[in-house]
Order: structure tokens, then C-alpha cells, then sequence
């Protein structure tokens, strides 16, 4: 700012803002922020470190529970599991997010139309998607079963969500419908910032569709498709809804994710010190994994 | 140079073209046909929902309304929490939007970032000891409880949403209306907030879907079956809580709870698709 700009400033009286009124203004938010939020993380260590019964009296025990994880085989499959599913659901969301946002790309009559179909699903919340995805694999499916059974191509219905494999791709399935609009969006935007002339250039060096997208499109849609790989692996490893709904980790806790883990430990086995002491590792891991992206994405930089 | 040299004359020009719309036709036809894809399971359940094997019927609404503790009940309690969460996201993030983007004080740049980092958290990293906290305040299993937290979960993304409303406001506007008399607290309300409705609906559009469909946070803090907000209910109901499962009651409560949304979305959706798009580049 410049010296005049500073001057004229100072010599309008009312134009001067007390810091104290900005501090009063933010005060109830950073309220609720240290109440609701840095009291209860701060419990939460204290709780890692205790013997903490739903109903009873807290004890300190040290590294107890700590210890415990290490010898709690459904930890170690949870992580697996949503590891795995990560992984996979990375994969699938990014490729047909990437394949619809291609598609409703260009301005043409019915785009509109279209990428509201597209995201419609995004505005009905996980849990309804979640039931109304359970209603479609439990009975729905029924005529492609019995069209399935009529051409001798299985002999019983397909139970979609109670065998492992078929329970895990119903969740991916149901997970694609719900969030690909939602990163076709983002990914919309990123290829709308692509300026026509660099596609221009492409074609005029006589460049196909192919050579077109892998050496002019994703590497200039690398910053959209990064902060896509964030958001989703961030989700999936906190992944609980669609799999409580729809499978509530069975079958034979194949599809147990580690928030699942934390919550039974705390309400089916009444154990909050435990599930507090997982919880604690699982938020290190998250943190661990941020800092690396980003640092990642600093240096592609 | 050499894409001068090799720019295609008029005849492989035609050719190209033709192929183009062809594929433009041929990717039309696709595009439509996800389209009805995506729609499928909503308009699916919407029909089922109101037919009884070839008739229409209000059964499944009806069966859905005597459900538990009544389907009343349960949209009471998602209203109730939906309405604090919004009113309370807005309470607090225009007057502290304002400050950031407005002032200058000791400690500003922390108390962001600790806003901020609510994002980083896990849901039930914080929620177990939240379930200890709020019993012992006495809001363990109320409806106030389960919306003051869903207005922490809110805290960073309203915060973050008017504080960038407030900064781009220019600053000279409120000076033109104090030079003309106002007072600080009328040029903030005549001039700045006006300017911010945009980023306002978006605000409190985000904070009513969020409380809306929430699951976790009323799943832990509420156990007492008349206070369930609905997604809980319709779990409960899903998993036979309330004697056998019935799969039309099912679908007409999914259509009951994704309605307001989906109305809303359609209404609003150039909000909802800005704060959809501020919400993931602040990552």
C-alpha cells in the first residue's frame, strides 16, 4: 500500500477498525473451534491412555491399548480392506469421472440436461444412496437373475451382498453412481481452463484422439486430477456408511473398514479407550499421508 | 512450420468433418444413454414407491408413516437438528467471515488455521469423546447436541466460503456509506452483507445437507429411538428394528429423505456448484 493510500486513509475517521472489534467478531466461531473441537481431540489422547469403559470409572494404563492394536487381527484386516478398497475405488472414480466429463465437455444442445443427470446423485445423501442401492441388489436385481437363470448362465440368484466379492463390487458400484458426477465436475473445470489454441496445435500436428488426451489433456489436467486423488482416498479411507448400510462388514467381516473397527470398538465392545487409541493412529496415518501429497504436489511444482 | 506443411487440404477436411459427426453423434447417443443409467435407480424407487404391481397405491407411504416412532416424529427431529445447523453455521461464519476478511488482530492467522484443520479430523477420532463431553454438559442424546456438532463439522468450509465473500467486496464501498453517515455495524450491513447473498445460500445450502443426511454423528450421540433423526430411522428399519423388513416402506423413505434435496439442488444448483467447486479447491 502506498504512503498516500495510507494518509488518506488514516484522516477518514470511521474508516479505522479496531483490532478488538475483529477479534469480538471471530470470537464465537473460535469458541465452538476450541469447545467442540481441540477439548475433544486432546480428551481423545487422554482416553488412548486409559482404561475407558463406556459405563464405569477411567483408569491410566500407558500404552495398553496401543499395545493392543497390534495384536487385534481385525485391525490389521481393515487396513487391508481399506487400503484395497481405496485403491480400487481410486481407479474406477477417477477413469469414469474423466469419461463423463470428456463427454459433456463441449457446449451442445442437452449438455445441461445431461450433466444434471450426471450429478443428480451427489445431492441425495450417502446413507439414502446407500438404501437405495440395498433395495436394488436385495430384490431389484431379480429379473437379471432370472434373465441370467433362463439362459443357463447361473444356476441360483446372484446373493449380491452376501458373498465377498460380489458384496465389495456392489459398494464400488454404488459409490461410483453416487460421487462420479461430483468429480466430473471438478475435472469440467479443469478442462474448461484448457485454453482451444494448445488443442489447435495438437491437431494441427496432426496429433489423433489418443495422443490428444494422454500428451495434451491429462498432463495439463494434473492439478484438478490430483486434488481428485486427494479427496477420494481421503474418503475411502474413512469409508463407513456405504459399507455399514450395505453390508455392515460381513460377509465374515470381509468388508470390515477401520472406522467400522472404531465404532464396534466403542458400542458393540464398549471400549472407548481402545477405539480412541485407533482413532489416534488412524488421524497419524491421515496426517502422514496429507503431508506427503502435498509435498508431492510442491515439487511437480 | 511443419504444421503448416501438413495441414490437411480441403478434400481429408470434408473426410474429417464427416468422421467428427459421426463420433459427435456416436458419443450423443452414449452420453444419453449413461444419462438414463444414473437416473435409473432414483426413478426406479420413485415409481416403485406409489405402484402395488400394477396399481397405484399410497400403502408404502402409509406403512412408512405408522414406522417406529412415526415418520413424524422423525422428520421433526431431522428438521429440528437441520434448522440450528443452518441458522447456527450462518450465526457464526458471516460475523467471523467478516472479521478476517475485514480486520487485522493478534492471533488472526491462528485462529484460521485452527478452524481449518477441522477438516483434517477424523469423524470418530472426535466424535467418541465428543459423546463423553456433551454428557457432561447434559446434551448426550439431543437433538441440540447432535446440530452443535454438525456445526463445528461446517465451521471450516462457512468460514472459509464468507471470509472469500467478504474480501471481495470492495473495502471503498463501506467508506462511500460511513462518509455518508453510517455508522460501522449499518455500512457492514447495508453495503457488505447485500453483496454476499450469493455466498450466504451457498453457506446455509451446504449446511442443510450435511445435517440432513448425517448418519455418524446422530448414530453415536442419539440412542434413545425417539429422538433418531431419519437416515438412523431408515437404517433401524432397513435392518428390521421395527419387526420384518419391508422393501416398498423402504423405498418410499429413501424418496422422503432424498426429496428435499434433490428439490433444493435443482432450484439452487448454480450455489450449490460454486460451493461444490470453492469447497475442493480450498484443498
Amino acid at each position: 500500500m502506498s504512503a498516500i493510500a495510507l494518509t488518506r486513509r488514516r484522516g477518514r475517521r470511521h474508516s479505522i477498525r479496531r483490532p478488538r472489534t475483529g477479534f469480538l467478531l471471530v470470537l464465537p466461531a473460535a469458541l465452538v473451534a476450541v469447545g467442540l473441537f481441540v477439548v475433544p481431540l486432546v480428551l481423545a489422547a487422554r482416553m488412548s491412555v486409559s482404561d475407558w469403559p463406556l459405563l464405569g470409572e477411567p483408569s491410566f494404563t500407558g500404552l495398553e491399548n496401543y499395545r493392543a492394536i497390534a495384536g487385534n487381527d481385525l485391525v490389521g484386516q481393515a487396513l487391508g480392506f481399506t487400503a484395497k478398497y481405496a485403491a480400487v475405488i481410486l481407479v474406477v472414480l477417477l477413469a469414469v469421472a474423466l469419461g463423463l466429463a470428456m463427454l459433456v465437455r463441449r457446449p451442445r444442445r442437452g449438455v445441461g440436461l445431461l450433466r444434471t443427470a450426471f450429478f443428480l446423485p451427489a445431492a441425495v445423501g450417502l446413507t439414502s444412496a446407500a438404501l437405495l442401492f440395498y433395495e436394488l441388489y436385495f430384490a431389484g436385481l431379480s429379473p437379471v437373475d432370472d434373465a441370467l437363470t433362463g439362459l443357463g448362465l447361473i444356476d441360483r440368484p446372484i446373493d449380491w451382498l452376501g458373498q465377498p466379492g460380489t458384496a465389495f463390487l456392489s459398494v464400488v458400484i454404488m459409490m461410483t453412481w453416487r460421487f462420479a458426477g461430483f468429480y466430473m465436475l471438478i475435472l469440467l473445470a479443469g478442462l474448461q481452463s484448457i485454453p482451444d489454441d494448445v488443442y489447435e496445435a495438437a491437431r494441427l500436428d496432426g496429433a489423433n484422439r489418443w495422443q490428444t488426451l494422454r500428451h495434451v489433456t491429462l498432463p495439463l489436467l494434473r492439478p484438478s486430477l490430483a486434488l481428485c486423488t486427494i479427496l477420494i482416498i481421503t474418503g475411502a479411507l474413512l469409508a463407513f456408511e456405504q459399507f455399514y448400510v450395505l453390508t455392515n462388514g460381513g460377509p465374515d467381516n470381509s468388508t470390515v473398514t477401520l472406522v467400522i473397527v472404531i465404532v464396534r470398538e466403542a458400542f458393540s465392545f464398549l471400549d472407548l479407550g481402545s477405539a480412541a487409541a485407533i482413532s489416534m493412529v488412524v488421524l497419524g496415518g491421515l496426517i502422514v499421508l496429507n503431508v506427503v501429497q502435498l509435498l508431492a504436489l510442491r515439487r511437480e511444482r | 512450420m511443419t504444421a503448416l506443411l501438413t495441414r490437411p487440404t480441403a478434400a481429408p477436411g470434408a473426410a474429417r468433418r464427416a468422421r467428427h459427426r459421426r463420433a459427435g453423434v456416436v458419443s450423443g447417443v452414449l452420453a444419453a444413454l449413461l444419462a438414463l443409467l444414473f437416473a435409473f435407480p432414483l426413478v426406479r424407487a420413485a415409481i416403485l414407491s406409489v405402484t402395488d404391481g400394477g396399481g397405484l397405491t399410497t400403502d408404502n407411504y402409509g406403512k412408512l408413516a405408522d414406522f417406529g416412532a412415526g415418520l413424524p416424529t422423525y422428520l421433526w427431529n431431522s428438521a429440528v437438528v437441520t434448522v440450528i445447523t443452518v441458522a447456527g453455521s450462518l450465526a457464526l461464519a458471516i460475523p467471523a467471515g467478516y472479521g478476517f476478511a475485514r480486520y487485522t488482530f493478534r492471533g488472526k492467522n491462528l485462529i484460521f488455521v485452527l478452524i481449518l484443520a477441522i477438516l483434517m479430523i477424523p469423524h470418530p477420532t472426535i466424535l467418541i469423546p465428543l459423546y463423553v463431553l456433551l454428557g457432561d454438559l447434559g446434551l448426550q442424546n439431543t437433538l441440540i447436541g447432535v446440530a452443535l456438532v454438525m456445526i463445528m463439522f461446517q465451521l471450516p468450509f462457512s468460514v472459509f466460503m464468507m471470509r472469500i465473500a467478504f474480501s471481495a467486496v470492495p473495502e471503498e464501498l463501506e467508506e462511500a456509506a460511513m462518509l455518508d453517515g453510517c455508522s460501522e455495524t449499518r455500512a457492514m450491513l447495508r453495503v457488505s452483507l447485500a453483496a454476499v447473498v450469493p455466498s450466504v445460500v451457498t453457506v446455509g445450502l451446504f449446511a442443510f445437507f450435511a445435517a440432513w443426511n448425517e448418519f455418524l454423528t446422530p448414530l453415536i450421540l442419539l440412542n434413545d429411538g425417539s429422538r433418531f433423526t431419519l437416515p438412523i430411522a431408515l437404517v433401524s428399519l432397513r435392518s428390521g428394528d421395527f419387526g420384518a423388513v419391508d422393501l416398498g416402506a423402504l423405498q418410499a423413505g429413501v424418496i422422503v429423505s432424498a426429496l428435499p434435496c434433490v428439490v433444493l439442488f435443482l432450484l439452487l444448483q448454480r450455489h450449490y456448484v460454486r460451493g461444490l467447486l470453492a469447497g475442493a479447491l480450498r484443498g
